[in-house]
C-alpha cells in the first residue's frame, strides 16, 4: 500500500529524521513497489500494443502548444507523451535507445519488455522472488538468441543486384501510411541508403542522406535527388538562379561590417576622421567581394546574413550568394561538395572551393516565394536528398520518420545480411523452443523460462488482434503448424491471403534488430523487477 | 490498488472509440462550418478578431479556416490541408475541405457498422485510384489557338470567381484576369501582376492598368511627368547615411567641431547623390526615407525622387524595369538603369498615383480594384488571387475537366462502378467513397437553395446514360450541359484537391488514440531541445 513514510521515536519521544522533509514524501516498499511499477509500464503497453503491424493504427499527439503530430512511430509516440512515472520512463527510454542503436523495431520492443513484466507479475505473486525471474528472462533470452541464429536466413544481394533489399524496406513500411506507395518509398529508402554505402567496409554514413521536405504536392511525388536540396533562396532577386560548374565558396563569417569579439569604441572627433572610417567602410566591403571573387568561386554560402551594401556589391560582381544556411547544412554542403568550410575572408583559397556541376532555385507552389536550392553534380557524389512532398505537415513529418526506418533497416542489412522471419514467426518458433528448454532446467527459473516463452506470444497475439483475427485461436494455429512441419518461418497473415509462410510473404526483419530488441527488453524488465523501494514526494492535495 | 499515474498531470488519453468520435466530431464540425461556402451560391463569413476592431469578410475555404482558433486534433489537420490546397494551386480550399469532412462522415458511418478502420482505408485506396484513372482520362486539352484559349481561360476564370463577391460582375473582372494572364505569355512569375486597392467607386469600375502603377508621390517640385525614364532603384539609407563600421560614435570637444562634422555628413551626402545623378537617371526609387536635404538636392537636378517604396514594390518595379536594386554608387556606372517610356502621374478617384508605362517587360500589368471599402477590396483582392492562380496553371497544365459537380458525378459513377466488383467488405467503403464524391454537387444545389436530392438522382441518372458532360446549371435549377454553359476548371485544382482529401482522410482515420499534453502554463519556459 500506499504509505507516509514512518516516523520513529526515541525514548524520549523525539522522531529520529531520517530522510529530510520525510513527512512530504511518500514510499513504497517490496512487493507493492514492484507491482506499482508493472502497472504503469503495462499503461504504456496497452497504448503503444495498438500501433504494432501491418495494420497498426497511428497516434495522434497533441503537443503542450496545442500541435498535433500523427504517428506510427513507437518513439515517437512515448517521446510526445510525457510520461511522468519514472519506472515507466525506462520503457521510453527503451524505444529511444532502440532507436538510435537499429533505428527500427521501437514499437516491438516495448510490446515484448511490457508483455515480458506483465508475465512476472504472477510469478511475484506465486513468491518466486524478483530476481529469480530477472534470472530466468536472462537465460532465456539467450537461448532465445542463440536458437535465432540457428533458424536464420541470408539475404543476398549485391551492388549490382539490390532488388532483394526492396523487400525487407516494403516490410517496414508496410505498417506506415506511406505503404499506399510503399514500393516506391522502400525503392527510394533502399537507394539512397546504397548511394552513399561503402559496401566494402559494410558501413552506411548516415550524413550524407538529407531528408528534405516541402508541403503540397503529392506523396507520390517524392524523389531521390543525387545531389543536395536547400530550403534557401539566392540572396538578391537579381542574381543568376542557375550557376553550371558551380565553384562554392562555403563562408562562416558574415558579409557585413566586423564586430570584435572584444570590447571597443571608435570616436571620432574631427571631420578628417569621419571620412576616413566612411572611406574605411566601402573599402572594407569591397575587400570582402574581391577576396571571394579572387578565389575563383562563382557561388557563395553563407553561414550569416549580408548587410545590403554588400549583398549588391555581390550582385554586381556576379557573385550569386545564399544567406543563413543554417551550420548543419553548411557542413553537408561542404561534404558533399569538396568545399572547405572557410571563417575568415583572407583564408579563401581557391583549393578551398567545392564543386557541383550545376546549382539552381527552384520555385514552388503559387506565391513564387516557396524556393529552394538543389546542388546537383556534387564532386563527391555519394551525397543525395530525399524529397518528400505531400498534402499537409504531419504526413510529410510521419512520411519522413517512416523513410529513416526503412534506411535503417537497409544499413542493418549491409552490416549483417542475416534474417530473421517477421509475422511472429520467429517470436513463436522461440515461444516453443523455450518452453521445450524449460523442462530441462532443475530450478526455479524454469518458471521464469515458461513465462518468458508465453511473453514472446504477446507478438502474434497483438498482431493477429489488430488485424482483426482472432487471436488465442490465431495463435494456436500458428504454433500448431509450426510444430508440425518444423518450419520456424511460419508467422501470422495478417494480410489474410490464407497463407502462413512468410518467406512468401516477404516478411522478414534483421537478425541484428531482433537479438537487440530481445536483449534490450530483457535488460530493461531486470531493472524494472530489481527496484523493490520508490520514494516520491507525496502528491499534491487535489485542488 | 489504484492505477499509477504515469502521464504528467494535466495530460488526458482518449483510446478507440472515444479517440475515434473525437477526430469525426471534430472535422464534420470544420466541414459544416465552411459547407455553405461552397459554389455559386455560397454565402461568405464574417470573421471578427479576439479585439473586435478588426473584421474580414470572406468566402475564401483557407482565409475562413486560418483565422479560426480550433482546438481539436482532425480539426487542425483540416486546417492544415486547406492552407496547402491555397499554397500549391491556389484555389479549391473549400472543396478539399468539404470532401475530406465528407470522406470522414461516411467512414463514421461505416465504423458503427462494424467495419475496422483499416478496412475502410483500403476500399478509399481502391476508390481513390478509380476516381484518379476517371478524372484524369475526362480532362480535355485546351485548344491552343488564341482565341479559343482566350474563351476556354474565360470560361475557367468565370468558374472561379463564380463563387466569390465578384460574381455580378464576373465577365468583367474574368476579363481583367484573362488578360493579365495572357500578358505573362506562358510565365508562371505572378509577381509581375500588381494590385492596387482603391476605396471609391464601383467594383465594375476595377480595370487592369497595362503597366505598372505605383501608389507614391515624388518629392515636392519635382517632375511629375517624365518621358524616356531612366530608372534608378535602390534599397539605401538616404536620411543619414551612418557610418556602420566599428560601431563608431562621435565625441567633439568644442562647436566648432560639431559644425565641421556636420559639414562632412552632409557632403558625403553630397557626393551619394552626385554619384546617383552621374548615372545619367532621371528618376530614384528607394526603399527607405528620402531626408530633405537629399530631396532638395534631387529637386534641383530635375529628377524625380521617390521614398519609402517597401521591399516588394521595389523588387516589382526591378523586375519589370529590368533595373537593379543598387546600395552602391562608388562605381556608379556599373549600375544598371530601368527603363519606360514614360512615367505619369494618374488619378485613381481622388488619388494620384504614378504610373509607369511602356516597360521592356510586357508582362507586367497591375489590377486596380476599386469598391465600396476595405473589406469588399480585401476580399476582391483574395478572389482576384484565386483566379489568377487557377488561369496559371491552366496555362502550364493544359487540361480541363469540368465543374458544377460534373466531374464529381463522373468519379463517383467510376467508383461505384469498382465497388461492384470489390470483394470484401472493402466494398461498403468503396461505395462510401462515391457517396461522398456526390455530396459535392448535393451541396452546390443545396446551398442554392435547391431540391438537392432530386437534382443530384437526375445528375447521376444523366451520367449512367452516358451524359458524361452533365453538371448542375445552377441558375435554372436543372441538369445541364457543361460545356454549352462554359463551367470549367483546370484538372490540376481538381486533382489536387482529390489527393489531399483522400490523403487526410486515411491520416485520420488511422488514429485510434489522442494523447493530449497539458496546456502550457502562462511563464511556462519551452524546454530546449
Amino acid at each position: 500500500m500506499q504509505q507516509q513514510v514512518p516516523v520513529f521515536y526515541d525514548e524520549y519521544g523525539n522522531p529520529f529524521i531520517v530522510l529530510r522533509e520525510q513527512d512530504k514524501k511518500q514510499r513504497i516498499t517490496g512487493v507493492e513497489a514492484i507491482k506499482e511499477n508493472i502497472q504503469a509500464c503495462l499503461y504504456l503497453y496497452n497504448t503503444i500494443r495498438t500501433s504494432f503491424g501491418p495494420k497498426g493504427m497511428d497516434k495522434a499527439l497533441v503537443s503542450k502548444d496545442g500541435d498535433v503530430t500523427v504517428s506510427n512511430d513507437g518513439r515517437t509516440i512515448l517521446d510526445h507523451m510525457e510520461v511522468e512515472n519514472q519506472a515507466a520512463r525506462m520503457l521510453v527510454e527503451l524505444s529511444k535507445s532502440m532507436d538510435d542503436e537499429v533505428g527500427d523495431g521501437t514499437t516491438g520492443v516495448v510490446i515484448l519488455a511490457g508483455s515480458l513484466l506483465e508475465q512476472a507479475l504472477p510469478l511475484i505473486n506465486k513468491g518466486i522472488h524478483p530476481i529469480r525471474i530477472a534470472d530466468g528472462f536472462e537465460m532465456a533470452c539467450q537461448h532465445a538468441c542463440q536458437y535465432m541464429e540457428t533458424i536464420s536466413d541470408r539475404l543476398e544481394f549485391t551492388k549490382d543486384n539490390i532488388a532483394p533489399l526492396y523487400v525487407p524496406a516494403t516490410s517496414c513500411l508496410s505498417s506506415k501510411i506511406v505503404n499506399r506507395h510503399g514500393t516506391k518509398m522502400a525503392r527510394i529508402a533502399v537507394e539512397a541508403v546504397l548511394d552513399v554505402a561503402d559496401l566494402d567496409r559494410r558501413d552506411v554514413n548516415f550524413d550524407h542522406i538529407k531528408i528534405e521536405t516541402k508541403v503540397g504536392g503529392r506523396l507520390e511525388d517524392t524523389e531521390l535527388v543525387q545531389g543536395l536540396m536547400l530550403d534557401k533562396g539566392i540572396s538578391h532577386p537579381q542574381m543568376r538562379k542557375e550557376i553550371r560548374d558551380a565553384r562554392i565558396a562555403v563562408l562562416t563569417c558574415p558579409f557585413e561590417c566586423p564586430k570584435p569579439k572584444t570590447k571597443y569604441k571608435v570616436e571620432i572627433d574631427s571631420a578628417a576622421k569621419y571620412q576616413q572610417l566612411a572611406q574605411q567602410e566601402r573599402d572594407y566591403f569591397h575587400r570582402m567581394v574581391q577576396l571571394v571573387k579572387q578565389s575563383g568561386a562563382n557561388l557563395v554560402l553563407c553561414q550569416w546574413g549580408f548587410d545590403d551594401e554588400a549583398n549588391h556589391l555581390l550582385m554586381q560582381a556576379d557573385l550569386p550568394a545564399v544567406r543563413w544556411v543554417g551550420g548543419l547544412e553548411l557542413e553537408l554542403v561542404a561534404m558533399a561538395t569538396g568545399a572547405r568550410i572557410v571563417p575568415r575572408f583572407e583564408d579563401l583559397t581557391p583549393e578551398k572551393l567545392g564543386h557541383a556541376a550545376l546549382v539552381r532555385e527552384v520555385n514552388f507552389g503559387t506565391s513564387g516565394k516557396e524556393e529552394m536550392l538543389s546542388i546537383e553534380g556534387c564532386a563527391n557524389t555519394q551525397a543525395v536528398t530525399v524529397f518528400i512532398r505531400g498534402g499537409n505537415k504531419m504526413l510529410l513529418e510521419e512520411a519522413k520518420r517512416s523513410l529513416h526506418d526503412a534506411m535503417c533497416v537497409t544499413r542493418n542489412l549491409i552490416r549483417d545480411n542475416r534474417i530473421i522471419y517477421g509475422g511472429g514467426a520467429a517470436e513463436v518458433a522461440c515461444s516453443l523452443h523455450i518452453s521445450h528448454m524449460a523442462d530441462q532446467v532443475g530450478t526455479i527459473e524454469q518458471y521464469a523460462l515458461r513465462a518468458f516463452a508465453d511473453a514472446l506470444d504477446a507478438v502474434p497475439v497483438a498482431l493477429a488482434e489488430n488485424s482483426g483475427l482472432p487471436p488465442i485461436e490465431t495463435l494456436a494455429r500458428v504454433k500448431a503448424a509450426q510444430v508440425r512441419e518444423h518450419n520456424p518461418r511460419l508467422g501470422v497473415d495478417c494480410m489474410e491471403t490464407g497463407n502462413m509462410d512468410m518467406r512468401t510473404h516477404g516478411v522478414f526483419e534483421t537478425l541484428l534488430a531482433k537479438k537487440e530488441q530481445y536483449l534490450l527488453a530483457t535488460q530493461v524488465v531486470r531493472m524494472i523487477l530489481k527496484i523493490d523501494d520508490i520514494l516520491k514526494p507525496a502528491p499534491a492535495p487535489a485542488q | 490498488m489504484s492505477a499509477p499515474q504515469v502521464l504528467k498531470q494535466g495530460s488526458t488519453e482518449e483510446r478507440a472509440e472515444n479517440a475515434r468520435m473525437s477526430s469525426f466530431v471534430g472535422a464534420i464540425a470544420i466541414k459544416d462550418m465552411i459547407k455553405t461556402t461552397l459554389g455559386p451560391k455560397g454565402m461568405d463569413k464574417i470573421l471578427q478578431s479576439v479585439s473586435g476592431s478588426e473584421a474580414i469578410v470572406t468566402n475564401d475555404g483557407a482565409t475562413i479556416l486560418g483565422k479560426v482558433a480550433v482546438d481539436n486534433a482532425a480539426a487542425k489537420l483540416l486546417i492544415d490541408v486547406s492552407k496547402t490546397q491555397d499554397i500549391e494551386v491556389g484555389d479549391g480550399t473549400t472543396s478539399v475541405t468539404v470532401l475530406t469532412g465528407e470522406l470522414l462522415g461516411e467512414a463514421e458511418k461505416l465504423v458503427d457498422k462494424k467495419l475496422h478502420p483499416q478496412t475502410i482505408i483500403q476500399g478509399y485506396r481502391i476508390a481513390y485510384n478509380a476516381a484518379r484513372d476517371a478524372l484524369v482520362r475526362s480532362a480535355s486539352p485546351i485548344n491552343q489557338d488564341p482565341a479559343a484559349l482566350r474563351t476556354t481561360l474565360m470560361e475557367i476564370a468565370r468558374t472561379t470567381l463564380s463563387s466569390k463577391i465578384l460574381a455580378q460582375d464576373r465577365d468583367h473582372f474574368a476579363d481583367i484576369a484573362v488578360r493579365a494572364v495572357l500578358r505573362l505569355a506562358g510565365s508562371p512569375n505572378l509577381d509581375q501582376i500588381h494590385f492596387i486597392k482603391k476605396v471609391g467607386a464601383g467594383l465594375h469600375q476595377s480595370y487592369l492598368e497595362e503597366g505598372f502603377l505605383l501608389a507614391k508621390h515624388p518629392g515636392v517640385g519635382q517632375p511629375t511627368r517624365i518621358e524616356k525614364a531612366r530608372i534608378m532603384i535602390a534599397n539605401t539609407a538616404m536620411d543619414t547615411d551612418k557610418i556602420k563600421i566599428y560601431g563608431a560614435t562621435a565625441k567633439v570637444e568644442n562647436p566648432a567641431a560639431i559644425a565641421e562634422l556636420e559639414k562632412a555628413e552632409k557632403e558625403k551626402m553630397k557626393e551619394k547623390v552626385q554619384n546617383i545623378l552621374s548615372t545619367g537617371c532621371n528618376c530614384f526609387i528607394n526603399r527607405l526615407l528620402i531626408y530633405n536635404y537629399p530631396e532638395q538636392l534631387f529637386t534641383q537636378a530635375h529628377v524625380m525622387a521617390i521614398e519609402h517604396a517597401e521591399f516588394e514594390g521595389i523588387e516589382r518595379l526591378a523586375l519589370v524595369t529590368g533595373a537593379e536594386i543598387a546600395s552602391n554608387f562608388g562605381a556608379a556606372e556599373r549600375v544598371r538603369l530601368g527603363q519606360c517610356d514614360l512615367i505619369e502621374e494618374i488619378m485613381i478617384g481622388e488619388d494620384k498615383v504614378l504610373r509607369f508605362a511602356g516597360l521592356p517587360l510586357q508582362g507586367a500589368s497591375t489590377i486596380v480594384l476599386r469598391g465600396a471599402n476595405k473589406h469588399v477590396l480585401d476580399e476582391a483582392e483574395r478572389s482576384m488571387h484565386d483566379a489568377l492562380c487557377v488561369l496559371v496553371q491552366a496555362v502550364k497544365d493544359q487540361r480541363l475537366v469540368y465543374g458544377g459537380g460534373c466531374s464529381e458525378m463522373l468519379m463517383s459513377r467510376a467508383v461505384d462502378e469498382v465497388a461492384t466488383q470489390t470483394m470484401g467488405k472493402k466494398a461498403l467503403a468503396v461505395e462510401a467513397f462515391a457517396r461522398a464524391l456526390r455530396s459535392i454537387p448535393t451541396i452546390l444545389a443545396d446551398n442554392a437553395g435547391l431540391d438537392s436530392q432530386d437534382l443530384v438522382a437526375r445528375l447521376r441518372a444523366a451520367h449512367y446514360q452516358g451524359n458524361v458532360l452533365a453538371g448542375l446549371d445552377l441558375e435554372l435549377g436543372a441538369v445541364g450541359d457543361m460545356r454549352a454553359l462554359g463551367i470549367t476548371e483546370t484538372l490540376r485544382v481538381k486533382e489536387q484537391v482529390l489527393v489531399s482529401a483522400s490523403e487526410a482522410a486515411e491520416m485520420i482515420l488511422r488514429v485510434d488514440d489522442i494523447i493530449q499534453c497539458a496546456p502550457r502554463q502562462r511563464g511556462e519556459q519551452p524546454e530546449d531541445d
